[in-house]
C-alpha cells in the first residue's frame, strides 16, 4: 500500500480553508491517557496533527532533586505506570552507575527477571490496547488477565501490585522466596498457551491486519534520525537492543534473540511486541533456573544497602552500618560527577542522567523518556491516513502520558 | 546482532570515540567517567561540531538535557547542556557538553542535524529558558504558554511561586 501519494496531496492542500479541525483529547477513551491532538482534517483524511502534552506534568525531575536516591524510586513508579518495575530497575541502574556499585550476582538475576516480567506486562497492555482500539475486545481481555497474574507475582514478591518501588541502591527490597519462584514457574508454564491463543485471535485476523498493515510506516532512516528506540525502532529494522549491545545486569549470560521487522508499520510493531514476549519468557526461564545463591544486597563494606537484621543484631559492623545509613547526616558517599545509564525498557531506551554533588540526593535527575520521542513521531506517521487510523498509530507507539509529562 | 558486544563499553574506550572533535572545535576532552566518553564544546562552534559528529557516525541523538550549576560546588558556568549521542552502527556513545551563561543563554539548535532534537530542545527551553537558534518551533513543551518561569532552574522553588493558585478560573458562563 502506498502512502506517498496522499501525503503529497496533503502538503499542497494545507493552505486551503475547507479543512476542519478536530480536537482529539485530552479526555478521550482512545488516548488511554491524558494527551491532546489537534487534527486538521480533509473529510476523513488527516492533513496534519499537532500533539499537545503537559496535562499530567507533575515536576518529577524537580522532585528528584529533593528526594534521596532511595526515596525517588517511588516517583519512578509513576512514570511509566504500565511497567513500574522496569522504571525502578532503570533508576537504580543509573544511580549505581554513578556510585560505581557492583551488584551481587543474585541481585542482577533477580532484577533481570522482574524487568522481563515488566516487559511482558507492558507489551500485553500495549498490544491489547491496539486490539481494543481496532475492535478486538476479546484479545484485550486475554492480555489483561495475564497482567493480573504478573501483578500477583509482584504482590507476593514485595507486597505492592502496581507501584512496586522494588529496587534499592545496591539491592532490592525483598529477596525471592520459594513461593515467588513457584508462581513465576507456574506463569512460565501457562503463559505460552495464552500467547498462542492471542496470536490465533489477532495475528491473521482480517480486520486487524487491514487496519494496521501499511499504516503509520516509519522507515529505518527516519526512525534513527527521529530518535525512536525499542520496539518502535526495531519494527523499522533498527537492530538496536541495549540488552545485546550494552549488556547490563545479567543479560550477557542468556540466550535470546533481538526481534526485528522491516515493514515499520503498526502491524510490524504489533508482531515485534508479540515476539519479544516469547523471548522474555526464555530469558526469565533461563534466569530462574540458574538463580545464584548468596546475598541479594551488596555487603556492608559498600555502605549503601541496609544490612540484614541478623547481621545488625549479632555483629558490631552491622549495627554501625545500619545506624550510619539510617542517620540523615551520614548516608552514603556520592561522587561529584555526572553519568548516564540506560536500560532497554519495554518502550525503548529508558535512561537517567544523574548528577551527584556529594549528598545523598541527586543534583539533577534527568529522565530520558522514550515516549516523548515516539509521540513527536506521531504527526509524521499519521499524515495522509484516515481519522480511524489515529487510534491504531497512537496505540502502536504505546504513548504513556505520565512518562511523557513526568 | 553479534554476541561479542559484551565488551562494547571497553572497546569504545579503547578507540577514541570523539575522533578529535574536541581539538578540532576548540573544546576539551574530559577524562572518561565510568567508561563514558565526554567532550566539552564551546557554545559558538556547536553547529559545526554536530555536523561533524553526525558524519562521524553518531546518527542517534539519545537525549538533550541541561543542568543548572547555580549551587554546584566549583562550577564555572551556570548552565551545562548535555547531548547524549550514540552510533547505531558500532555502538559508540559520546556525551557532549556545552556550557552557557546568563543573561541570555543561547545556542545553535541541533534540530537541523538530528530531527529528534526538536521536542527535546523545546523541553529544555521550557524548563531552563535556554534559547535554541534555528529551532523550527521553539514553544514550551510541557507548561502552558502563559507560564513565565523556567522551573528546573535552581533558583525556582520546589513548591512554585503561586502560579497554580493564580491561574484564571474559567466558568461555563465565560465560554
Amino acid at each position: 500500500m502506498s502512502i506517498a501519494e496522499p501525503r503529497a496531496a496533503a502538503a499542497t492542500k494545507r493552505s486551503e480553508e475547507y479543512l476542519w479541525t478536530l480536537n482529539f483529547g485530552p479526555q478521550h477513551p482512545a488516548t488511554h491517557t491524558t494527551l491532546r491532538l489537534v487534527l486538521q482534517l480533509e473529510g476523513e483524511r488527516v492533513v496534519d496533527a499537532m500533539p499537545e502534552m503537559g496535562y499530567l506534568h507533575s515536576g518529577f525531575e524537580k522532585i528528584g532533586e529533593h528526594l534521596t536516591f532511595n526515596q525517588y524510586v517511588t516517583v519512578t513508579d509513576r512514570m511509566n505506570y504500565i511497567s513500574p518495575m522496569a522504571n525502578n530497575v532503570a533508576w537504580h541502574h543509573a544511580v549505581e552507575t554513578l556510585l560505581g556499585i557492583q551488584l551481587t550476582p543474585r541481585c542482577k538475576v533477580i532484577r533481570t527477571i522482574i524487568a522481563e516480567l515488566a516487559r511482558i506486562s507492558d507489551h500485553l497492555l500495549c498490544n491489547g490496547a491496539v486490539g481494543l482500539d481496532t475492535g478486538a475486545f476479546t484479545f484485550f481481555l486475554y492480555g489483561f488477565y495475564q497482567r493480573e497474574v504478573i501483578y500477583d507475582i509482584f504482590e507476593t514478591l514485595c507486597g505492592a501490585r502496581f507501584t512496586n518501588s522494588y529496587t534499592r541502591v545496591g539491592g532490592v527490597s525483598h529477596d525471592f522466596t520459594a513461593l515467588v519462584i513457584e508462581k513465576i514457574r507456574s506463569f512460565l508454564r501457562t503463559f505460552p498457551k495464552t500467547l498462542d491463543d492471542m496470536e490465533r485471535l489477532l495475528t491473521r485476523n482480517r480486520i486487524f491486519v487491514d487496519r494496521t498493515k501499511g499504516v503509520g510506516v516509519l522507515s529505518r532512516e527516519e526512525a534513527i534520525a527521529r530518535g525512536a528506540t525499542g520496539p518502535v525502532a526495531r519494527a523499522s529494522g533498527v537492530t538496536r537492543d541495549l540488552r545485546k549491545d550494552e549488556p547490563y545486569l545479567a543479560y550477557a549470560d542468556y540466550d535470546f534473540r533481538v526481534c526485528c521487522a522491516a515493514a515499520g508499520d503498526c502491524y510490524a510493531r504489533y508482531l515485534v511486541r508479540m515476539q519479544e514476549m516469547r523471548e522474555s519468557l526464555r530469558i526469565v526461564e533461563q534466569a530462574l533456573e540458574n538463580l545464584p545463591a548468596g546475598p541479594v544486597n551488596v555487603g556492608i563494606d559498600q555502605r549503601t544497602a541496609l544490612p540484614a537484621k541478623t547481621q545488625v543484631y549479632s555483629t558490631i559492623e552491622g549495627t554501625i552500618s545500619h545506624f550510619e545509613l539510617a542517620m540523615s547526616n551520614r548516608g552514603f558517599e556520592v561522587p561529584c560527577a555526572e553519568s548516564y545509564a540506560a536500560i532497554e525498557a519495554p518502550n525503548g531506551e529508558l535512561g537517567f542522567y544523574v548528577v551527584g554533588d556529594g549528598s545523598d540526593r541527586a543534583y539533577r535527575a534527568r529522565c530520558r523518556p522514550p515516549s516523548v520521542l515516539h509521540f513527536a513521531l506521531f504527526p509524521y506517521l499519521i499524515r495522509g491516513h484516515t481519522l480511524s487510523d489515529v487510534v491504531a498509530v497512537l496505540g502502536s507507539l504505546n504513548i504513556i502520558a505520565a512518562e511523557l509529562d513526568r | 546482532m553479534d554476541e561479542t558486544s559484551a565488551g562494547a563499553m571497553s572497546a569504545a574506550a579503547a578507540t577514541p570515540a570523539h575522533h578529535g572533535v574536541a581539538e578540532r572545535f576548540g573544546g576539551t576532552r574530559q577524562p572518561p567517567f565510568r567508561g563514558q566518553e565526554r567532550v566539552d564544546i564551546p557554545a559558538d562552534r556547536v553547529g559545526e561540531a554536530f555536523c561533524f559528529l553526525r558524519d562521524d557516525g553518531y546518527d542517534l541523538l539519545v537525549d538533550v538535557t541541561c543542568v543548572d550549576y547555580l549551587e554546584y560546588r566549583g562550577a564555572k558556568h551556570r548552565y551545562g547542556l548535555v547531548y547524549l549521542l550514540a552510533a547505531t552502527a558500532d555502538n559508540r556513545r559520546l556525551t557532549v557538553r556545552v556550557f552557557l551563561d546568563d543573561p541570555a543563554p543561547t545556542v545553535a539548535s541541533a534540530a537541523p542535524v538530528w530531527p529528534a532534537a526538536n521536542w527535546l530542545e523545546r523541553e529544555v527551553w521550557d524548563m531552563f529558558g535556554i534559547r535554541f537558534e534555528g529551532h523550527p518551533d521553539l514553544r514550551r513543551l510541557l507548561l502552558p504558554e502563559v507560564f513565565t518561569a523556567h522551573p528546573l532552574r535552581k533558583d525556582y522553588p520546589l513548591q512554585g511561586r503561586g502560579e497554580r493558585h493564580n491561574f484564571p478560573i474559567l466558568t461555563r458562563d465565560d465560554g
